[in-house]
C-alpha cells in the first residue's frame, strides 16, 4: 500500500438537538491508501453519511466536528477556511450522491453543469471544458453524448442521471471518490451497471473509493475492505473476504443472515430477523450499543465501556465486541414448519388488459386516436390469481408492474380488456365507481409509508377510520377494540394510538400501513414494493409480518417488487414483466432455474452477480412490434423477434414463456459463469 | 420564435378569449341580476313604477338573459346601437361618438358621461402609479429577499425578515398616515393630497411620492418575504449542495444555481401585485385623493352605477388574465420542465 491518501483519526461529530448535542459519529478512524476501495455499511441513522460528508468538510445545518482529525494527502482539513475547502471539494475529493436526479440542477443543461465542475478546478477554455465533458460522458458509457450535453436533468432516466453525476465528479480528476448510496432507487439491472462502472473507472484511473451503502452484498462486490457501522461506531472492519467469510460481530452476522439469497430457495418463507430497532440518536447506551438486540450479549460484560474497545484479529480485521474471542454461533433461523393455506378459487382474472395513456388536447380532453399506435404501459396482459395465493410481479421500472397494480386498485382505468375482481369487471371502473364491498375486498400496502399516512392524524385515528369505513364496525368502543387488535397483530404497542406518524420509525410506519390495509379484512392485498424503502434488518420483520397475517387470514397477495431474492423467497407464483408485457409466468422454482426467458435470465444474472451482461445499459423504448425485449435480447433472432409476436409456450403445470426460442433453448446458452 | 412557441401563444390566446367570454357572462349576469331591476337602478330610487316599466320595455330588459348578454356584447363591439343614448328615453345621456362604436360600455349613471371617457381619464394615472411602484418594488424586494435568503439566520436575514413582517402587518392606511405625518406635517416637503392637478403649488412628481411610497411599503415587504422563503428553500436543495461540493465559488453558486430556481415561485406573487396595483388600489387612492381606477370602482359600486362597474370589472379581468399569460411566459423561460406541447 502506498502512502495513505486519507487518514481520519478519532472523529466525533455532533448535531445540535433540542436537548443538547447529539453525537452521531463516535470515534471514527479510517485510513485509506490511494487507489484503495473501502465500503462503509450501516443502516439509516448509523452515521455513515455524516462521516462521509465530513470528509469534504461539509456538515448539515447544526452539525460540528467535536474532536478528531481528517487528513487528506497529509493536510488537515478540519481547520480549512472557505477557499481551502473549495479547492478540496471536487478537487482532491469528489462525491456521488444518493438520488442523482435531485443532485442535478433542474434548470441548467447537463453540459453546463459538467463544464462548471471541470472549470472550477482546472483552468481552460470553455470549448476545452466542453470537449472534456463529452469525453467523460463517453467514459461513463452514455450513448449520444452531444444530445446528452444539451439535455436537462428531467429528461434523464435514473441510471443516466447517476452516470452524469459520476462524470461530473470525475471531471476534476479527484484522488478519492466518495459515493453515498449511489444506487439506491435504481433498478437491479441499472444498479449492477453503475456498480460495475464505478469499480472499473476506479481501477483504471487509480482513484480511491469510499462506498457508503446499507447494502452489504453490493459493497462486497467492489470493495477490498469493508467497515460496518452501528449507532455511530464502526463495529467491525476487515477485508471483504474476512467480513463475509468470518464475520465476528453479531451485528455483521445478522446483517448477512437477514437477506434471503437469490441463488437458493429455503423451506420456510420466514426471514431471519434482527429483533428490535437501532437506538435513536442521542440515547446513551453504556458499552456496546447492539446489546439490546444481540443474541449473544452477556450482562456485566457487554454493557461495560471496555466492551467497545477495538480488538484486532488476524490481519487487518478489527472488531468492537467483548466476545470477539468466543466462538459465537450464528443465530439459528427460527424456521418453524409452516402450514400454508391451499389456493382456492380464482379471485382475480385479467384478460387481454391494455393500458395506454391517451394524448390530451388543449382542453384536457382525450383525443380520439388509434390505440394500436400508442405506446402501452400494459399490453395484452392475461393472468389469473387464486385465493390465498402469493403472486409476485417483477420487472424493472417501466415494465408496467405498477400500472397493473394501479388498475387493480382502481387508480387507473384500463384501455382495453377485462379485469375481473371477485367476478366483477372493474377494468373501466375506478375506485369511486366501485361498490363498497369491492373496496373493502381489495386493499393496498404502499411503498412509502411516510407519504401515505396523513401527518396530522394520530395512528389511532388513521386505523380507526379504516376500521369504520371498511370494517363496517360502528360504535366507538367496538372501533377502539378493533384498532387495538390490529395494532397487536402488527406488533405495535397499544400506546401508539396516540402517536403521530412522524414520531414513528420507517418500519413502524409501514406496520401502521399494514394494519390499515388489514382493517376491513380484505380478500386481496396489493403490496407495491412494501419494504424497499426500509432498512435491511427492518425489511425482514415486515415481510414476516405480512406473511403471518396472510397465512392466518388466507388473504390473496399481489406483491410488486424488483427484489428478486425476496420474491423467490415468498412467492407461490412469479410474473416477469418487461415493456408492458408478460415475459414469463411460473412457480419460483421454475422462474429461478433454467429453462427461463432470456430476460429473466438477464435479471437473475444482474441480481446474482452485479455483472453487466445485459447489453443495453441505456435502454431505448421497447419496440412496438414483435417481442418487447428484442432490442436488448442477447439471443435475438434477427428478422423474427423484432417483427413477429412471440408465441406462448406453456408446460402442463402452468409455466409460461413468451419467446421465439424453443423450450430446449431456454437458458441453454450460459452467458455467465457461476463463480465469476 | 419557433413553431412550437407560436402554437403555444395561439393556444394561450384562444384560452384567453374563452376565459374572457365565460367570465364576462358571469359578470353580466351578476351585475344585471343584482337586487333591483336594471331599470330602477338607472332611474334611481324615486322613480314611479310606470317609468320603470317603460324603460324596461325600451331597453328590452324583459328578454332572456342570454339574449341580453349577446346584445350587450354587440354594443361593446360596436355592432349594435346602445338604446340608452336614445333621446326619447329622456335620460339626457349623449355621447359625441354616437351610439355605435367599438368599446361602447354605455354611460356612467353617476357622472352622466360615457363610461369610456370616465375610465379613460383615470386609467392613465393608474398606469403611471403602477409603473412607478413596480419599478421600485421589484428591485428592492428581490435584492433584499435574496440577501436575506442566502444568509438564513444571520443578522442581515433577521433584520430584513423582521422588518418585512412588521411592514406587511401594518394596514395601508396606517402606513399612509405615518408617511403623511413625516413628509407633510413634520418636514413639510410633500403635499398631503395627490389629485394630480398641474399648476398648483406642488409639481406632479412630488404629488406621486407618498402614494408610491405607501404602495411600495405594503407590497415590497410581502414580495420580499416570498423571495426570501424561496431563496432559503432553494439553498437547501441537494443540487445546491452538489454545486458547493464540486468546488464552485459561493458567488457563482448563488448567481447560477440558486437564483433562477428561486425566482420560479415568486413570479406568481409579483404578478398578483401588478394585478392589485392596476385595479385594486382603493385605500391609497382614497387617502391621497388620487384619481385612479380603484377608488372609481368603489364609488361606482356604492352608487350602483352598473355600466361603470361592468366596464371596470372587465378591465380587472383583462389585467388578471393578461398577467397570467405573462406569468406563463416567464415560467416557460425559467423552467425547462415546462414543455410547449
Amino acid at each position: 500500500m502506498s502512502a495513505p491518501l486519507l487518514v481520519v483519526d478519532n472523529l466525533h461529530i455532533a448535531y445540535r438537538g433540542d436537548k443538547g448535542d447529539v453525537t452521531v459519529v463516535k470515534d471514527f478512524s479510517l485510513t485509506l491508501g490511494s487507489a484503495e476501495t473501502y465500503g462503509l455499511v450501516g443502516e439509516s441513522g448509523s452515521g455513515k453519511s455524516t462521516a462521509a460528508f465530513a470528509l469534504l468538510g461539509y456538515l448539515a445545518e447544526g452539525g460540528r466536528i467535536v474532536s478528531g482529525s481528517i487528513k487528506v494527502n497529509g493536510a488537515e482539513i478540519t481547520t480549512l477556511d472557505e477557499e481551502g475547502l473549495r479547492r478540496l471539494r471536487g478537487g482532491d475529493i469528489a462525491m456521488v450522491y444518493q438520488e442523482p436526479a435531485s443532485a442535478l440542477n433542474p434548470v441548467l443543461t447537463i453540459g453546463r453543469q459538467l463544464v462548471e465542475a471541470r472549470l472550477a478546478h482546472r483552468p481552460g477554455s470553455k470549448a476545452q471544458a466542453l470537449a472534456d465533458a463529452a469525453d467523460m460522458l463517453t467514459k461513463v458509457s452514455i450513448g449520444d453524448v452531444q444530445a446528452m450535453l444539451r439535455r436537462y436533468p428531467h429528461q434523464l432516466s435514473g441510471g443516466q442521471a447517476q452516470r452524469v453525476v459520476i462524470a461530473m465528479a470525475l471531471l476534476a480528476e479527484p484522488k478519492l471518490l466518495v459515493l453515498d448510496e449511489p444506487t439506491t432507487g435504481l433498478d437491479a439491472t441499472v444498479e449492477a451497471g453503475v456498480v460495475d462502472l464505478i469499480g472499473e473507472l476506479a481501477r483504471k484511473i487509480g482513484m480511491g473509493l469510499l462506498y457508503i451503502s446499507h447494502n452489504l452484498a453490493l459493497v462486497g462486490r467492489i470493495c477490498e475492505r469493508v467497515g460496518v457501522m452501528y449507532a455511530g461506531r464502526v463495529v467491525e472492519e476487515g477485508s471483504t473476504r474476512d467480513i463475509f467469510g468470518r464475520p465476528r460481530h453479531p451485528y455483521t452476522q445478522a446483517l448477512i443472515a437477514c437477506r434471503p439469497a437469490v441463488t437458493e430457495g429455503t423451506a420456510s418463507r420466514r426471514l431471519t430477523v434482527i429483533p428490535g430497532q437501532p437506538p435513536a440518536p442521542g440515547i446513551h447506551i453504556e458499552g456496546c450499543a447492539f446489546v439490546p438486540r444481540c443474541p449473544h450479549a452477556v450482562p456485566g460484560r457487554c454493557d461495560q465501556a471496555a466492551a467497545i474497545a477495538v480488538k484486532t484479529l488476524a490481519g487487518n480485521h478489527f472488531v468492537r465486541c467483548a466476545r470477539a474471542d468466543d466462538d459465537l454461533a450464528i443465530a439459528a433461523v427460527a424456521s418453524e414448519a409452516e402450514t400454508r393455506p391451499l389456493p382456492g378459487p380464482e379471485v382475480i382474472r385479467i384478460e387481454h388488459l391494455s393500458k395506454a395513456y391517451l394524448p390530451r388536447n388543449a382542453f384536457g380532453l382525450a383525443r380520439r386516436v388509434d390505440l394500436a399506435q400508442l405506446p402501452k404501459a400494459n399490453d395484452d396482459i392475461s393472468l389469473s390469481v387464486r385465493q390465498s395465493e402469493i403472486l409476485s410481479v417483477v420487472g424493472e421500472s417501466g415494465s408496467g408492474k405498477s400500472t397493473l397494480a394501479r388498475i387493480l386498485i382502481g387508480l387507473e382505468e384500463a384501455s382495453e380488456g377485462r379485469v375481473l375482481l371477485l367476478d366483477q369487471d372493474v377494468a373501466r371502473r375506478r375506485a369511486w365507481r366501485r361498490p363498497r364491498s369491492l373496496l373493502r375486498a381489495l386493499q393496498m400496502v404502499f411503498q412509502n409509508p411516510d407519504s401515505t399516512l396523513n401527518p396530522s392524524h394520530k395512528v389511532g385515528a388513521i386505523i380507526g377510520r379504516a376500521v369504520k369505513r371498511l370494517g363496517q364496525i360502528q360504535g366507538r368502543q367496538a372501533i377502539t377494540a378493533r384498532v387495538d387488535e390490529l395494532l397487536a397483530q402488527v406488533q405495535l404497542p397499544q400506546s401508539f394510538v396516540g402517536k403521530y406518524p412522524h414520531e414513528l420509525s420507517g418500519g413502524q410506519r409501514q406496520r401502521v400501513g399494514i394494519a390499515r390495509a388489514f382493517a376491513g379484512e380484505p380478500d386481496i392485498i396489493i403490496a407495491d414494493e412494501p419494504v424497499s424503502a426500509l432498512d435491511v434488518s427492518v425489511q425482514a420483520a415486515i415481510v414476516n409480518l405480512l406473511l403471518d397475517m396472510q397465512r392466518e387470514a388466507g388473504t390473496t397477495f399481489v406483491f410488486i417488487s424488483h427484489d428478486l431474492a425476496l420474491v423467490r423467497h415468498i412467492s407461490d407464483r412469479v410474473v416477469v414483466m418487461f415493456g408492458g408485457r408478460i415475459m414469463e409466468i411460473g412457480r419460483p422454482a421454475e422462474i429461478f432455474a433454467p429453462p427461463y426467458h432470456p430476460y429473466t435470465e438477464a435479471l437473475l444474472q444482474a441480481a446474482r452477480e452485479g455483472r453487466r451482461k445485459v447489453p443495453a445499459f441505456d435502454p431505448a423504448p421497447p419496440p412496438r412490434t414483435g417481442c418487447r425485449y428484442a432490442g436488448r435480447c442477447p439471443r435475438r433472432i434477427d428478422g423474427l423477434c423484432e417483427i413477429k409476436e412471440p408465441p406462448r409456450q406453456a408446460t402442463p403445470d402452468g409455466h409460461v414463456i413468451f419467446c421465439h426460442l424453443s423450450w430446449e433453448q431456454f437458458g441453454a446458452a450460459q452467458t455467465f459463469s457461476e463463480g465469476d | 420564435m419557433d413553431a412550437g412557441m407560436i402554437r403555444f401563444l395561439l393556444r394561450r390566446i384562444g384560452q384567453f378569449i374563452i376565459t374572457f367570454l365565460a367570465a364576462s357572462f358571469l359578470l353580466f349576469a351578476v351585475t344585471e341580476f343584482s337586487p333591483g331591476t336594471v331599470a330602477s337602478k338607472i332611474l334611481g330610487p324615486y322613480a314611479v313604477s310606470s317609468q320603470v316599466d317603460l324603460l324596461t320595455e325600451k331597453l328590452h330588459l324583459g328578454d332572456p338573459l342570454l339574449v341580453r348578454y349577446l346584445r350587450w356584447l354587440g354594443i361593446v363591439a360596436g355592432v349594435v346601437e346602445n338604446p340608452l343614448g336614445d333621446p326619447t328615453i329622456g335620460l339626457g345621456l349623449s355621447d359625441p361618438r354616437g351610439n355605435r362604436y367599438v368599446g361602447n360600455f354605455g354611460y356612467s349613471l353617476m357622472l352622466k358621461e360615457p363610461v369610456v371617457d370616465v375610465v379613460g381619464e383615470r386609467i392613465g394615472y393608474t398606469v403611471l402609479l403602477t409603473l412607478l411602484a413596480i419599478l421600485v418594488i421589484i428591485p428592492v424586494s428581490l435584492a433584499a429577499g435574496v440577501a436575506a435568503g442566502v444568509n438564513p439566520g444571520r443578522p442581515v436575514d433577521r433584520i430584513l425578515s423582521m422588518g418585512a413582517v412588521i411592514l406587511t402587518s401594518l394596514p395601508e392606511f396606517v402606513v399612509a398616515v405615518a408617511l403623511l405625518l413625516v413628509g407633510v406635517v413634520w418636514l413639510g416637503i410633500l403635499p398631503g393630497t395627490s389629485p394630480m392637478t398641474q399648476g398648483g403649488r406642488w409639481p406632479l412628481s412630488l404629488q406621486l411620492v407618498l402614494p408610491v411610497g405607501v404602495l411600495v411599503i405594503a407590497s415590497a415587504s410581502y414580495v420580499l418575504r416570498i423571495v426570501r422563503a424561496s431563496v432559503a428553500d432553494t439553498m437547501r436543495k441537494p443540487y445546491v449542495r452538489t454545486a458547493l461540493l464540486k468546488g464552485l465559488k459561493r458567488r457563482d453558486i448563488i448567481l447560477h444555481h440558486v437564483l433562477r430556481n428561486a425566482m420560479i415561485p415568486p413570479i406568481t406573487v409579483i404578478l398578483l401585485q401588478i394585478n392589485w396595483l392596476l385595479t385594486g388600489v382603493v385605500v391609497v387612492e382614497s387617502i391621497f385623493a388620487y384619481p385612479g381606477v380603484g377608488s372609481l370602482l368603489l364609488q361606482a359600486a356604492l352608487f350602483g352605477d352598473i355600466y361603470l362597474v361592468q366596464a371596470l370589472t372587465l378591465l380587472a379581468l383583462i389585467v388578471a388574465v393578461g398577467t397570467q399569460l405573462i406569468g406563463d411566459l416567464c415560467y416557460l423561460a425559467l423552467d425547462p420542465k415546462i414543455k410547449l406541447g
